[in-house]
C-alpha cells in the first residue's frame, strides 16, 4: 500500500515535470525539422535528420545583431544596478543617518508599482532629452527598475556583516571609500553573484521598454527583434523554432551553471517581499 | 568611528546614484502619469488641460472595465492554482529522491522571455500543426477548438501559459518554506501519533502561513499588472476578448496616440494595484511572527 502511494506521488510529480518541459522539447525538435516534416508529419515525431542549417539561416539573417545588443545592454545594466544597489545597501545598513528608513521605504514601494503606469511619462521624458531610439534609455530604465529588487536581496547579507569590520578599518586609518570598495564589496561576492544572475534573467527577457523606446533594427534586443523576425518567416516553422531556441539558450546555459544562485535569488526576493 | 560613518558627504555619495535613478525614472513618471491624465494630449502636440474628464471617462469606459474584469479573472485563476502548487511542494518536500532535480525542471519556463513563451504557445495552440490539437485528436476529440481565435475560449487559453510560466516559481518558494520547518517539530508530532495528512494540514500549513500570504499578494498583484505574454500572443484580441488593463492602456497610448487618456488609465491601474495590495496585506496579515 505504502509502495503504491509513493509510486502514485512520483507519477504526479513527473507528470508536472513533463507539462513544464515538453513544450520546450517540442520546440527544440521542430527547430531541426523542415517545413515538409512539420506540416505533413505528426507533431510528436522526431526530425528525420537534424537540420542545423535552420540555425545558420536565422543567425546570418540578422539575429546576430539583436543577440549582441542583448548581450551588451544586459551586461552594462547589470554592472550599474549591482554597483548602485551595493552602494545604497552600504549607506542604508552601515552608515548612520536619520532618513535611511524613509529612503529604504521608497525602494520598497518601487517593488510594487506597475511599470505600465510609468510608461507614457517615461516615453515623453526620453523624447524631450532625445533618448528615444537610443540604447541608453534602455540601460537607464533597466538599472532603475531592477534597483529595488537587487537592493532587497543584498540587504539581508549586509545586515549580517559584523560591525567590527568598519571599526577595525577606521582605527587602521582606512577611508570609507577604501573600506567599501576593498573590504565590504569583496566580502559580498556570493550574494552579488545571486543578484547578477537574477538581473541577467530580467534584462535578457525584458520586452515592453525596448518595444516602446527603440524603433531602429540596429538597436533592438532579442526579445523584440525576434518578433519581427518571426513575421518574416511566417510559415517557416523550422526557422522560427531556431530563432526561439537561440533566444532562450543563454539563460538556459546560465541556469545549468548557476541554478543554486537562481534558486536563492528567487526565493529570497519573493519571501522577503 | 561614529563620526566617519555619519559623515553627510559620504552618505550622499553612496545613496545618491540609486536614489536619483529611482526618483527620476520611477517616482517622477508615476506622478507625471497622474498629471498627464488631466490633459487632452496626443503625445506630440500641445497639452490642453481638461480637468478630471479623462478619469471620469475612464471610470465610465466599458472597455476599460472589461479589461479590468479579465485582469481580475487572471488574478482569481492564479490564486486558485496556488493550491495545486502547494500540493506539489508538499509531495516534493516529503523526502522524495530527485526532488532537487524536479524542482529545477519546474523552474525552467520562468527563465524564458515572455515573447519566446508566447510564440511557443501560439505554435502549441495552432489548430493544424500544434501539439495540443494533435494530442486531442489522438485521444479521440474530433473537432478540437481553434483556441486563440474563439472569443469564448481565448482568455482561458492564454491563462494556461501564464500559469505554466510561474508554476516553478511558486513551487520553489513553498518548497523552501517547507524545508525550513525543523525536523524535530514533525518528529514530535509523529511520536504523538499524528497521521501524515494531519501533520501536513495542522502543523506544516500553519507554519508556512506567512509565506502563503506573500504568494497570494504576488499572484494577485502580478496578475493585475500582467502584459507581455498577452500582448504578443493575441494583442488583446479577438475583438477585445483577451484585453487586460495594461494592454488596454498600451493600446490607447502607443497605437491610438491618446496619451492623455492612456495616462489616466495607467494611473487608475496604479491606484487599483496599490489598493488591492493594501487590502490583501491587511486581510492576510499574520498577527504573531513565527519563530522556530
Amino acid at each position: 500500500m505504502k509502495r503504491f502511494g509513493y509510486f502514485f506521488l512520483y507519477l504526479s510529480l513527473i507528470a508536472v515535470a513533463l507539462f513544464q518541459i515538453l513544450p520546450l522539447i517540442w520546440l527544440f525538435f521542430f527547430s531541426l525539422k523542415s517545413n515538409a516534416e512539420i506540416f505533413a508529419g505528426s507533431p510528436f515525431s522526431l526530425p528525420t535528420q537534424f537540420r542545423w542549417e535552420n540555425y545558420q539561416k536565422v543567425w546570418d539573417g540578422g539575429i546576430a545583431t539583436y543577440f549582441f545588443n542583448s548581450v551588451w545592454i544586459t551586461v552594462v545594466a547589470i554592472i550599474l544596478t549591482v554597483l548602485f544597489a551595493s552602494m545604497a545597501a552600504f549607506a542604508i545598513t552601515r552608515m548612520r543617518w536619520k532618513l535611511s528608513g524613509l529612503v529604504l521605504g521608497l525602494f520598497m514601494i518601487g517593488l510594487m508599482i506597475p511599470i505600465h503606469s510609468a510608461l507614457i511619462p517615461l516615453y515623453s521624458m526620453f523624447l524631450s532629452v532625445n533618448l528615444i531610439d537610443n540604447p541608453l534609455a534602455i540601460v537607464l530604465t533597466y538599472t532603475a527598475y531592477n534597483l529595488p529588487i537587487t537592493l532587497m536581496i543584498l540587504l539581508g547579507f549586509y545586515y549580517t556583516l559584523p560591525h567590527e569590520i568598519e571599526e577595525a578599518a577606521i582605527i587602521d586609518g582606512c577611508s570609507v571609500h577604501r573600506m567599501f570598495f576593498r573590504i565590504i564589496l569583496p566580502m559580498t561576492t556570493p550574494i552579488m553573484a545571486t543578484t547578477i544572475v537574477i538581473n541577467m534573467i530580467y534584462n535578457w527577457n525584458e520586452f515592453v521598454f525596448v518595444n516602446t523606446f527603440i524603433s531602429s533594427e540596429k538597436y533592438k534586443t532579442l526579445t523584440v527583434g525576434i518578433q519581427n523576425f518571426i513575421g518574416q518567416y511566417m510559415t517557416d516553422w523550422g526557422a522560427i523554432g531556431a530563432t526561439l531556441i537561440i533566444s532562450v539558450l543563454p539563460i538556459i546555459i546560465a541556469f545549468i551553471f548557476f541554478s543554486n544562485k537562481v534558486v536563492e535569488g528567487i526565493s529570497s526576493s519573493a519571501v522577503k517581499g | 568611528m561614529n563620526k566617519v560613518m555619519s559623515n553627510k558627504l559620504f552618505i550622499a555619495f553612496y545613496i545618491a546614484p540609486a536614489l536619483l535613478m529611482i526618483t527620476i525614472l520611477i517616482f517622477i513618471p508615476l506622478i507625471l502619469s497622474g498629471y498627464y491624465g488631466l490633459m487632452d494630449w496626443d503625445g506630440i502636440g500641445a497639452k490642453t488641460f481638461i480637468g478630471l474628464e479623462n478619469y471620469i471617462a475612464g471610470v465610465q469606459d466599458k472597455l476599460f472595465w472589461n479589461s479590468a474584469l479579465h485582469s481580475f479573472l487572471l488574478a482569481i485563476f492564479s490564486t486558485l492554482s496556488l493550491a495545486v502548487y502547494l500540493l506539489v511542494s508538499f509531495i516534493l518536500a516529503s523526502k522524495i529522491k530527485g526532488s532537487d532535480f524536479l524542482r529545477k525542471i519546474y523552474l525552467i519556463p520562468m527563465l524564458l522571455s515572455s515573447v519566446a513563451i508566447a510564440q511557443l504557445w501560439v505554435k502549441m495552440y495552432n489548430p493544424s500543426n500544434g501539439m495540443l490539437n494533435a494530442f486531442l485528436k489522438l485521444i479521440g476529440v474530433e473537432n478540437p477548438p481553434s483556441w486563440l481565435a474563439n472569443p469564448d475560449i481565448v482568455l482561458y487559453a492564454i491563462f494556461i501559459p501564464i500559469l505554466w510560466q510561474y508554476a516553478g516559481f511558486y513551487i520553489l518558494i513553498y518548497y523552501a518554506a517547507l524545508k525550513n520547518i525543523p525536523e524535530s517539530l514533525i518528529e514530535a508530532a509523529r511520536i504523538d501519533g499524528a497521521s501524515a495528512s494531519q501533520i501536513a494540514l495542522r502543523i506544516k500549513l500553519p507554519l508556512i502561513k506567512e509565506v502563503v500570504s506573500v504568494t497570494i499578494v504576488l499572484a494577485i498583484v502580478g496578475s493585475l499588472k500582467y502584459f507581455d505574454l498577452i500582448y504578443v500572443m493575441t494583442a488583446g484580441g479577438p475583438n477585445g476578448a483577451s484585453e487586460v488593463m495594461a494592454s488596454y492602456m498600451y493600446k490607447l497610448a502607443f497605437s491610438s496616440y491618446n496619451f492623455g487618456y492612456g495616462s489616466a488609465i495607467g494611473f487608475l491601474l496604479l491606484i487599483i494595484t496599490l489598493i488591492v495590495t493594501f487590502i490583501i496585506r491587511k486581510v492576510t496579515e499574520t498577527k504573531e511572527r513565527i519563530e522556530y
